[in-house]
């Protein structure tokens, strides 16, 4: 359905979905109309890069500088993940 | 035990709209609605509990004139704050109070994909009020989902239904099966679609996707009566969501208030941190020991909770029966004859409380 995210997309949440913090345990979470997603931190990094305007392979880059040794394929799926459950958006690049 | 993650606030039972499948109770208690502090302090302990999101519904949630500060603490206490409205009362300087009072999300009823039929059903003239704030929710910027319950006088209009939802730039269109509880029950007659009308929503319904699923996310609820298994009823009962009624009582489910001798309480002499965690009303139907065959000893049981506790209240007189959708049920003959019986009559229109 979707086709798979090159390098030059540029990703960023649906309107809608936005990051959070959860109350209780202070971790970083995904609020949209219908649901929530619990993040881990990395997950959380990645996803306040989408901003539409870095390309996927900025955003990379962008999260080994903070977290060394962050696979590309990773990133990627992440991304892939939440734009097939519609939570985020691509720009094709 | 898990913390609830959304709590449903429904502000009041008054509408403008006559729906004959509404979800409010048949018959409303006399009793006041909370005033705003006791919804504000409703809403610091939703937060202390660590609900993540909270629907402000109704009846009509606009007819509350101190909605916007309800937004507005919502958000400082960092609530997702989705809208359900009629969109009656919605126009441009009311969307802009509350987009700017921090709105995350607004959801508006549509009946019908035209004026004559969605008049109809509402039993009201608010077709064109609808359209008037869905221009007004979209341009603000705010996301919009169209909800549509789904009978059988509108089931065949599913194509021009999705066209209009486009049409008004909608993020998300919901196509959601009427729920017999309540009006629909009294209704469920008139409104059942026939199997061949459900198996054609189905088809209409993968069309629209094709059309128009770049733009737009088609959610389909299916209808429980057609399905072998029941829902999963509230993802279980009294595991994620409180409900708040009106006038202050908390229930674990939209329609549990109709189960007899639940033991409700009030969040106006609980806290709500107690009601979650100790009111008979939320312990009676949680996890999975009150349960007897063919639920108890069933695989399935870990994912739809023995279905619903109202629907086996409504058809069966006991709430702690399997849900008789499932096939498995004792009293699964039920479903099959209202499915078999359903016949186009006229039907009863929701009316409105007599109090406010």
């Amino acid at each position: 359905m979707t086709a798979a995210l090159s390098l030059g997309d540029r990703p960023q949440l649906r309107r809608g979905v936005r990051v959070s913090t959860d109350p209780l345990s202070q971790a970083p979470i995904l609020l949209f109309p219908e649901g929530v997603l619990f993040l881990n931190e990395t997950a959380a990094a990645v996803i306040r890069h989408c901003d539409g305007s870095r390309t996927v392979a900025h955003m990379v880059q962008a999260i080994d500088e903070i977290y060394d040794g962050v696979a590309v394929g990773d990133v990627l799926s992440l991304v892939a993940d939440l734009v097939a459950q519609r939570l985020m958006v691509v720009d094709r690049g | 035990m898990d913390r609830p993650l959304g709590l449903l606030a429904e502000l009041t039972y008054r509408c403008p709209l006559h729906c004959p499948y509404c979800s409010n109770p048949v018959t409303v208690p006399d009793t006041a609605e909370l005033a705003l502090p006791e919804w504000l302090r409703v809403l610091e302990q939703a937060r202390q509990l660590g609900v993540l999101q909270l629907h402000l519904s109704g009846g009509e949630p606009l007819i509350r004139p101190d909605l916007a500060v309800l937004v507005t603490r919502a958000r400082e206490l960092g609530f997702y704050v989705n809208l359900v409205t009629s969109g009656v009362g919605l126009d441009e300087s009311r969307a802009r109070e509350l987009a700017d009072a921090g709105i995350d999300h607004v959801q508006l009823s549509l009946q019908d994909a035209d004026r004559a039929a969605g008049d109809n059903t509402a039993g009201a003239r608010v077709f064109d009020r609808k359209m008037t704030a869905a221009a007004v929710i979209t341009a603000l910027g705010l996301p919009l989902t169209i909800n549509v319950v789904l009978h059988r006088t509108n089931i065949g209009h599913i194509a021009a239904i999705a066209d209009l939802a486009a049409a008004l730039a909608a993020d998300r269109l919901e196509l959601a099966h009427t729920q017999y509880y309540g009006w629909a029950l009294l209704n469920r007659s008139a409104l059942l679609p026939t199997p061949e009308q459900v198996v054609a929503a189905e088809q209409a319904v993968a069309r629209a996707r094709a059309l128009h699923g770049g733009t737009m996310e088609i959610v389909y609820v299916v209808a429980d009566y057609y399905e072998p298994y029941p829902k999963p009823c509230m993802h279980g009962w009294g595991r994620r969501h409180i409900i708040i009624a009106p006038d202050g009582r908390a229930l674990p489910c939209p329609a549990a208030a109709q189960i007899v001798g639940l033991g409700i309480d009030n969040v106006t002499e609980r806290s709500l941190g107690e009601i979650w965690y100790l009111s008979p009303s939320f312990t009676r139907f949680r996890g999975d020991e009150w349960m007897s065959e063919p639920c108890r000893s069933c695989p399935r049981k870990a994912i739809d909770f023995g279905g619903c506790r109202c629907q086996a209240f409504a058809l069966t007189g006991d709430a702690a029966r399997a849900d008789p959708i499932c096939q498995l049920s004792p009293d699964h003959h039920l479903i099959d004859s209202a499915v078999s019986s359903a016949t186009p009559r006229s039907l009863r229109f929701r009316s409105n409380p007599a109090s406010s």
